[in-house]
């Protein structure tokens, strides 16, 4: 990582992996993508996996990132990025894949290729983020929306009888994996744990044992309409009474290793 | 606005091209809509689902625009006025959708406000969906596709949509675009009966908890190549039946112009200005604008291209247009031009400027 | 001005400078008076940073398409909108700005975000417990007005070529006479001042469609308001 010294001023480390040309960057102020990247950022760094990386990402606030890492990355359709990396990884099997997207393109449009590439246990990993809404559209409900939440198409809050429940993705994942899969759920409020997480999944894929799936939550203060203390506090408290933070599934330690 | 909107009799009213549309779907007595969220069109679910409570309407989300057709479809055939918008990549998936409701002959309506294309592009305008929506399936395009210009035409054609659509069986399309969606101005709502347009009531296919009735059989799938030729040549004669009743086109000063511009939906609108800013002045140019692209007004402009020397067609597309009129009227010696801005909007000046360069 | 054609006028400015809302008022007041209204915000997928554009037409026949190569009417309302408006300027435009020695908050280009123009993002530092009653109107809110001293604009950045530059200090009156949150109606003022594209009669109507929960909530604000639109009017007719 680079520390940067002017005139007497420290400016805060950057991974080597960011794209200068494109910070600041693009995210509302308050949104948890930034923070999540950055993480992802420092593990690219910390692996020493620059060079291998397959950055891909979605439409919506996900398609802020297409050129956030000076890594090689690839903006796809809503939905599609994990059907993309799985191609791409099957017929590059050396490149680490990454996945990255929101509740919509992970739960909802894209629900069937995340199963899909579940059970066939493909060694990508994918990092979603979810913060309860659609946010790049301008805040409707997603399938992470939480019972009462108002949105622009809950306008009088998530009903559950008419739409059902929050979708707990990890669980899904975790259930229908086979062995070898590393499955986790973290938040923008712990960022170290998080971090902790993603690198788990990566180091899944990259020793081959299985798919690589972490969810992480995250906030959207533009669309939640929270001030900054609120928005914490929604991430913190009200998204983690629903939505259980720790690890779900990890690869069972080989004998004799 | 503090005022509130009341369907009754008729109301000038000042709004967004989104808003407009959710209106009319109140106004058409539909009863349920599915959507998944895409710009420009996400209003239309956004008035809807606040609309929903006071009209007793129903509303879900579903988890993308393949679900969105499909639940469509099904709320058809459950006897609901059920209808479905998108855009962009959602009209794409949407297309799997509409194939079954032409091939079954399911009354689907569907509200496209167009984006750029291809892929995701921009969610602001272009008339690159226009190919798409007339002929996007694996059929022969059998359906109605409505091409709206201004938001008097977004209420109106959404109304109707749904009376075309339960009268001939035929998928049926309003094809606006992000500019209508998203821009402010007036229109007059009305309640239809109020103006003696009677609304086709909606009657189930299936599903009806009635003793004794005779149970219906449905499928897409056939068995031989013969089988599926006399199905569609049913479906062909149905089409070619409706077509007279259904085909609408505004065409102005075509009988006299040396030249005549054709052009459909956003466009037609700087055209209309081009051609009263030419005839103001005594030039003669003419103004063709098919409201129904498909289907296409072939005859009509057929007849206005064998009295005019030449055609300008002017979209907002690399020749989507283009194409439905030489196919239109082939065989005709008239010369095209053109003016083709795939993505960006066109103004009157700039088809002013470009009738001026033409040498007759 | 003709009325034969179509009235362009282009709005520009910072988020929050309620350039959106001047545009809106415009067009709305247009068509109670019964004429033909357009109006249409950029919009995209770079919305929440950089300026803010509104397109409104005026006109008493059908007005063709919604956005215009060269506005009748151009208003940029901070230093950056000079520069970005630069291309609706034409021989026969007529050219309004604010010319107080202010720098307005910049929300930086590259903090973009969504879709959706309508969406005001919310005021980081207000909170619930410490909700500030705004001094000036009371029961209202107070918010943060992030402008602060500055150069303004500079003059050379002006489009030479254009028929009429009317610069007057709304930043600076709203700020010392009103309150900093009319600004922009001290501008619609001026517009009309400098126009007369509409009866000020049927702003002031709009103004109270608009705005008529809350002018009944506290007839304060009507006054400040209609002073505003008014001061602008006569600061403009003086001047001409």
């Amino acid at each position: 990582m680079q520390e940067v010294r002017s005139q007497g001023e420290f400016l805060p480390a950057m991974p080597t992996c960011w794209n200068e040309a494109t910070k600041p960057h693009k995210f509302c102020p308050g949104c948890g993508h930034g923070l999540i990247l950055k993480t992802i950022g420092e593990l690219i760094d910390e692996l020493e996996i620059r060079d291998r990386v397959v950055f891909g990402c979605d439409v919506g606030c996900s398609l802020l990132a297409w050129d956030f890492f000076a890594c090689d990355s690839l903006q796809t359709h809503h939905g599609r990025v994990t059907p993309t990396m799985v191609g791409f990884k099957r017929a590059n099997p050396d490149a680490i894949c990454i996945a990255y997207m929101g509740d919509g393109g992970g739960y909802a449009i894209g629900s069937q290729h995340l199963f899909n590439a579940s059970v066939r246990n493909d060694r990508i990993t994918v990092v979603l983020c979810n913060n309860t809404n659609y946010g790049m559209t301008g805040g409707q409900m997603a399938p992470t929306t939480l019972p009462g939440q108002k949105t622009e198409t809950t306008p009088y809050g998530r009903d559950v009888h008419v739409t059902g429940y929050p979708t707990k993705g990890p669980e899904m994942v975790a259930t229908v994996t086979p062995e070898g899969a590393y499955v986790a759920r973290g938040s923008m409020h712990n960022l170290r744990q998080l971090k902790s997480f993603i690198r788990k999944a990566i180091e899944t894929q990259i020793s081959g044992s299985g798919f690589g799936f972490v969810e992480a939550l995250s906030s959207c203060p533009t669309n939640w309409r929270t001030n900054a203390k609120k928005t914490w506090e929604f991430v913190e408290k009200d998204m983690t009474a629903y939505f259980d933070v720790g690890e779900i599934k990890a690869p069972q330690a080989k004998e004799g290793v | 606005m503090a005022e509130e909107f009341v369907l009754e009799g008729e109301q000038r009213v000042f709004m967004t091209g989104n808003e407009v549309v959710a209106w009319a779907a109140v106004a058409a007595k539909a009863d349920i809509m599915y959507g998944y969220p895409i710009t420009p069109q996400n209003e239309i679910m956004h008035y809807w689902t606040r609309l929903a409570p006071k009209y007793n309407k129903r509303f879900l989300q579903t988890e993308d625009e393949i679900s969105a057709g499909f639940t469509t479809l099904g709320g058809i055939l459950a006897g609901s006025k059920a209808f479905t918008g998108t855009s962009g990549p959602g009209n794409v998936l949407m297309q799997e959708s509409a194939n079954m409701a032409e091939m079954m002959r399911i009354p689907m309506v569907c509200v496209i406000q167009q984006r750029g294309g291809p892929s995701t592009a921009t969610v602001i305008y272009a008339q690159q969906e226009t190919q798409l929506t007339c002929f996007g399936g694996n059929g022969e395009g059998h359906r109605v596709v409505y091409s709206t210009a201004t938001h008097q035409d977004l209420f109106d054609y959404t109304i109707k949509a749904f009376n075309t659509a339960w009268t001939y069986r035929f998928p049926v399309f309003i094809l606006g675009d992000g500019y209508q969606a998203k821009m402010r101005e007036p229109l007059t709502m009305y309640d239809p009966e109020s103006k003696g347009i009677k609304m086709v009531s909606a009657v189930p296919t299936l599903g009806q908890n009635v003793p004794g009735k005779q149970f219906k059989y449905l499928r897409n799938c056939l068995n031989t190549e013969e089988e599926l030729h006399e199905v569609l040549l049913k479906h062909i004669a149905d089409y070619e039946n409706m077509a007279p009743q259904v085909i609408e086109y505004d065409a102005r000063g075509c009988d006299d112009a040396d030249i005549v511009i054709v052009s459909h939906g956003m466009v037609s609108r700087a055209a209309l200005s081009a051609y009263h800013h030419f005839r103001a002045k005594g030039v003669k140019v003419g103004y063709f604008r098919p409201i129904t692209v498909r289907p296409f007004p072939t005859e009509q402009l057929r007849t206005i291209a064998d009295k005019t020397k030449k055609l300008l067609v002017a979209e907002s597309a690399q020749g989507q247009l283009l194409k439905m009129v030489q196919a239109g009227i082939y065989g005709s010696t008239t010369e095209i031009e053109t003016l083709l801005r795939p993505g960006l909007g066109i103004t009157s000046e700039e088809i002013i400027d470009v009738v001026e360069q033409i040498k007759l | 001005m003709s009325m034969g054609q179509a009235v362009k006028i282009a709005l520009a400015g910072e988020g929050g400078q309620g350039v959106q809302s001047i545009a809106e008022i415009l067009a709305e007041a247009a068509h109670d008076l019964g004429k033909e209204a357009l109006y249409i915000p950029n919009f995209g997928v770079e919305q929440r940073g950089g300026v803010s554009i509104a397109f409104v037409q005026i006109s008493d026949q059908h007005i063709g398409a919604p956005k215009f190569i060269t506005a009748d009417i151009l208003i940029p309302l901070s230093p950056r909108s000079i520069a970005r408006t630069k291309q609706y300027a034409g021989k026969e435009t007529v050219y309004v700005y604010d010319n107080s020695l202010i720098m307005p908050s910049e929300v930086n280009d590259q903090i973009v975000g969504i879709q959706y123009f309508d969406t005001v993002p919310p005021c980081p530092t207000d909170t619930a417990a410490q909700v500030v009653e705004d001094p000036k109107i009371p029961g209202e809110t107070k918010t943060y007005n992030f402008a602060k001293e500055g150069p303004g604009v500079d003059p050379k950045q002006i489009p030479a070529d254009v028929k009429k530059v009317v610069a007057i200090p709304a930043n600076d009156i709203a700020k010392n006479e009103f309150h900093p949150r009319v600004f922009n109606i001290i501008i619609l003022g001026a517009v009309i001042g400098a126009t007369e594209i509409l009866p000020l009669e049927i702003i002031k109507a709009s103004l109270e469609t608009k705005f008529e929960d809350k002018f009944k909530a506290d007839p304060k604000l009507r006054e400040l308001n209609f002073g505003a639109l008014e001061r602008g009017y006569q600061l403009v007719k003086k001047v001409m």
